[in-house]
């Protein structure tokens, strides 16, 4: 087995206890990173590395960090552990077992921006997990990692947890910031981007847990090491969550650029009952259905290859679709899912994703006729760039992907 | 006088001093969950008692309470079960096991057991998609996954559980027969 980044607790048992983390390098970046470099340094080094956002975008990440405005303070860092997507599973993973690291990684994210107080937004069902967070923030103050004059130097930090309460779209980074302000999560009309205005007002970062994870290893071992796994321009290993139709689902830490292939028959030891593979959902429920054709398989798992598939790699929560599953049946699981989180701040989404489980309804109640599966992707691909947030454009990938290509699916729904 | 700043005034410093002082309102959802956890719902008086807390209008705080769906404003069964049957669990037989589930307890998704003891509800993903049939526990404060559940181990554990609590007024452990009848 090659190296973990990430899930390096697979590796070194007891990584969530402070000792072992320490024991085995732990705040070694951050010690560095206080006494020896400047906040530019570390910006610098980030975007050498060309590490990008694994929250969905796959923004880079040491750019997004050079938008907040010098003039402007204070500035605040906000880890974002919403981890709602339906087959996303890798946070979790990270904030259980390889807590410190991700910690560590907010800490370097926040003294790269000169932030003084950082969140970690969690779901609410992480309630547990937020609550041992707590407990080890308060270790690492007592300790001396975070607090005043850190190291002796002219350097404060602070961390606290806030929890969600249920709702999707608060992974949304201006969602999460209304919510975190005790509002309703809805996204907020951009510009201004939160770089420059974000929480209470203040130019924030976002990053996810595990873009944030991946940060005591740049500052340690530096950009050119980082570089060594992964694609030119998607460097780094990914966690991959594997769900569906496969043996052995589960995370899966690979280099970006793996392929479909090898994660799903190496990694996922192929699919239940050796069943005919019939379809890839490389984002969760916010994927097109992508048919597992030979070319598809023998993709590599990086934002352009899979962007050229005509789907986004997202957070490359890969769910595995086989012979044994009628495609309307999935379209109907991640319509019902978009309604059910569309926040109802615009229309097109929140009356589309309505109508659309309107019909997908009367399709797999097998009440429904031929003209139906054409008002069905019409209203998905109407909903398409009118919506105000990325949300309702995802509730629409789906549907027109499985119509497009597993039309029969539908049809062996109608009335007869 | 403010029952919840009377009760918890410790955890109430606490969580207003995460955020600035001019930000009071940040404090709304935390000041949501403390309730929750010591009650189990949220009651009118409650919300007015956070919004004097948060500085904000009550109808404000009802607004936060109604979009959020873990925030209840009704007390549930002593136990709740949230079966996840979104789309990867769907993969894995989450539904035929909720049906299970449902049928063994005599209720329906979102019905509560008539002794009050068990309302078992139909939730999305909760990030544990490997290991489906899954659900989450809510009983008071506490949550926990429970995963690769089938419907005979899942009764299992609400057996156990039921042994350990017992109603105020009698000694005798609770049973989980259903009660007969047409209850939603
Ligand atoms: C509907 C929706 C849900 C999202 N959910 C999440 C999420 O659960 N976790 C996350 O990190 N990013 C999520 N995102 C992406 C965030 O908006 C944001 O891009 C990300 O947190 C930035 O971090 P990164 O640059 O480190 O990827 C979501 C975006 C949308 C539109
Ligand atoms: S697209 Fe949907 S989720 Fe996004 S703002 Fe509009 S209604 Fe809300
Ligand atoms: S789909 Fe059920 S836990 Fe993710």
């Amino acid at each position: 087995m090659s190296e973990l980044w990430l899930l390096r607790h697979r590796q070194i048992p007891g990584l969530n206890q402070l000792s072992n983390y320490l024991q085995h390098g732990g705040f070694e970046s951050w010690k560095k990173a206080v006494t020896k470099l400047t906040p530019e340094d570390l910006v610098n080094e980030v975007k050498n590395s060309g590490l990008r956002g694994r929250g969905g975008a796959g923004f880079p990440t040491g750019a997004k960090w050079s938008f907040l405005p010098n003039t402007i303070w204070p500035h605040y860092v906000v880890a974002n552990a919403d981890e709602s997507e339906p087959g996303t599973f890798k946070d979790r993973e990270i904030l259980e077992f390889n807590p410190y690291q991700f910690l560590e990684g907010l800490m370097l994210a926040s003294y790269a921006v000169r932030a003084h107080t950082a969140y970690v937004y969690l779901r609410g069902e992480l309630w547990h997990i937020a609550h041992k967070l707590d407990e080890r923030i308060a270790e690492l103050t007592s300790s001396g990692y975070l607090g005043d004059n850190l190291f002796g130097k002219d350097y404060s930090l602070r961390i606290h947890t806030h929890l969600g309460a249920g709702a999707y779209i608060c992974g949304e980074e201006t969602a999460l910031l209304e919510s975190m302000e005790g509002r309703l999560g809805q996204p907020r009309l951009r510009p201004p981007f939160p770089a420059v205005s974000g929480l209470f007002g203040y130019p924030t970062v976002i990053n996810n847990v595990e873009t944030l994870t991946n940060l005591p290893l740049i500052i340690d071992k530096g950009a050119a090491y980082f570089r060594a796994q992964g694609t030119e321009k998607s460097p780094g290993t990914k966690i991959f969550s594997l769900s569906g139709r496969v043996k052995k689902p589960g995370n899966y830490e690979l280099p970006l650029g793996t392929t479909f292939r090898e994660l799903i028959y190496q990694h996922g030891e192929g699919i239940i009952n050796d069943a005919q593979i019939k379809a890839i959902m490389p984002a969760g429920a916010s994927s097109s259905l992508i048919p597992a054709t030979e070319v598809a398989l023998d993709t590599p798992m990086d934002y352009e290859s899979v962007g050229a598939l005509g789907c986004a790699l997202g957070s490359a929560s890969v769910i595995i679709l086989d012979e044994t599953v009628n495609a309307s049946t999935v379209v109907s699981d991640t319509i019902h899912f978009f309604k059910h989180e569309s926040c109802g701040k615009c229309t097109p989404c929140r009356e589309g994703t309505f109508w659309m489980a309107r019909v997908i309804d009367r399709i797999e109640a097998g009440k429904a006729k031929e003209e139906d599966i054409d008002l069905l992707a019409s209203i998905a691909s109407q909903m398409q760039n009118k919506c105000l947030c990325a949300l309702g454009e995802f509730s629409t990938v789906s549907v027109i992907s499985a119509i497009k290509n597993y039309r029969a699916d539908f049809a062996a729904r109608l009335e007869k | 006088m403010n029952q919840l700043l009377k009760k918890f005034p410790q955890e109430i410093k606490k969580i207003l001093a995460k955020y600035p002082p001019d930000q009071k309102r940040a404090s709304v959802m935390p000041l949501l969950h403390l309730a929750q956890q010591d009650r189990g719902y949220i009651s009118r008086e409650t919300m007015a008692e956070i919004a004097e807390i948060a500085e904000v209008e009550v109808t404000e705080v009802a607004s936060v309470v109604g979009f959020y769906t873990l925030f209840h404003t009704e007390p549930g069964g002593k136990i709740r079960i949230q079966v996840c049957t979104d789309i990867a669990c769907a993969l894995r037989g989450s539904r035929e096991y909720l049906d299970g589930l449902c049928a063994e307890l005599d209720i329906k998704p979102g019905g509560t057991t008539p002794d009050g003891l068990v309302t078992v509800e139909e939730v999305k993903c909760l990030a544990a998609c490997d290991r489906a049939p899954m659900f989450q526990s809510q009983m008071g404060d506490e949550l926990e996954y429970h995963e690769h559940q089938t419907v005979a181990r899942t009764m299992d554990w609400l057996r156990s559980m039921m042994a350990s609590l017992r109603l105020p007024e009698s000694d005798e452990p609770l049973s989980l027969e259903p009660e007969g009848g047409d209850h939603e």
